[in-house]
């Protein structure tokens, strides 16, 4: 089983008000570090097999038609998840 | 078209929409002949007008308006309101107007991240629409407003073009309710057909269920004069 990851942010004109409802709810636990918070979405695309070239232009292809609206927000990232490298 | 009663308005029904009942009777107090209209039947039934209502079609799911913009209805519509039907978006469909490229800009969390529900004042900036003339130009209008995702935005060249075109049709007078850019409340497509605005003008269409103002408590029905502007539009066409 493969599986796409696609990030979707808002643009950064576009003021994001729960990042920003975010931001202001972290100095309350003393993390105060932090100066702004903008909030995405991720989602994951499972497909039977690999994730192959022809599944991630797909997945672009959905990315931008439907999991983002251009107007507000941007595709970030479109990656195969075996390929993504976790820093957490 | 003789009367009004032979202009039929189509009102769709996405799952999750809560106001097609409010907007066929605004129709049906209008004069005119309510249609339903099912999502997933691309058949618009040969209406003369549509009405895209208010609610949380799809659950408002991954975004307002965004999956409901792919129903069977939404390519027939889309069609048709580029052919010059006269579509009407209010709330949810206003957001369903903008997912589907009928109207411009898009809608973001209120800037204060509450739902808002009140009852809304907007200046009628545009009545050359076929869903704004039966008001006067600069006409103050009262009707609810109720929305979590009801910030207006758009990029600043866009914003220009529809204040130098007049299709910023209602702007927000007193208070802006959501943080939408420039306080625009409604806007129109070029040719004045296609209206998509945030505020509910079927809930405020009989007297006795309206909102308050100078005739007393729920006597407002200024909302009643989008339906009857599309029936003289149509009436008169």
């Amino acid at each position: 089983m493969g599986r796409v990851v696609v990030d979707v942010m808002p643009k950064p004109e576009i003021l994001d008000p729960q990042g920003k409802a975010v931001a202001g709810a972290l100095p309350r636990l003393g993390l105060d570090q932090f100066v702004s918070v903008r909030q995405g979405k991720r989602f994951e695309l499972e497909v039977e097999g690999d994730v192959t070239p022809e599944v991630l232009a797909a997945a672009r292809e959905a990315a931008e038609r439907v999991l983002s609206n251009p107007i507000i927000e941007d595709v970030v990232n479109v990656v195969d998840a075996a390929a993504e490298v976790s820093q957490a | 078209m003789t009367t009004l009663t032979d202009a039929r308005v189509g009102v769709i029904t996405f799952p999750g929409t809560l106001d097609d009942r409010d907007a066929a009777r605004a129709v049906r107090l209008a004069g005119g002949t309510a249609v339903p209209l099912w999502h997933a039947d691309a058949d618009l039934h040969d209406v003369d007008a549509v009405v895209l209502p208010g609610g949380f079609s799809y659950g408002d799911y991954l975004r307002a308006g965004a999956i409901s913009r792919f129903a069977p209805v939404m390519e027939s519509l889309v069609d048709a309101a580029q052919g010059g039907l006269p579509v009407l978006g209010i709330c949810n469909g206003f957001q369903i107007l903008t997912e589907a490229h009928l109207l411009p800009g898009s809608m973001i969390k209120n800037d204060h991240l509450a739902f808002v529900c009140r009852e809304q004042t907007l200046t009628v900036e545009n009545t050359g629409t076929a869903w704004t003339r039966d008001f006067e130009d600069g006409e103050e209008i009262t009707i609810p407003l109720k929305n979590q995702d009801g910030q207006f935005v758009a990029d600043e060249r866009t914003l220009d073009e529809l204040e130098g075109e007049g299709r910023v049709v209602f702007r927000y007078s007193g208070w802006n309710p959501n943080g939408s850019r420039r306080g625009i409340a409604g806007i129109s497509n070029e040719a004045g057909n296609v209206v998509g605005l945030m505020p509910h003008p079927e809930h405020a269409v009989e007297k006795g269920f309206g909102t308050a103002g100078d005739a007393g408590p729920r006597a407002g029905t200024d909302g009643l004069k989008f339906f009857t502007s599309v029936l003289s539009t149509l009436v008169h066409a």
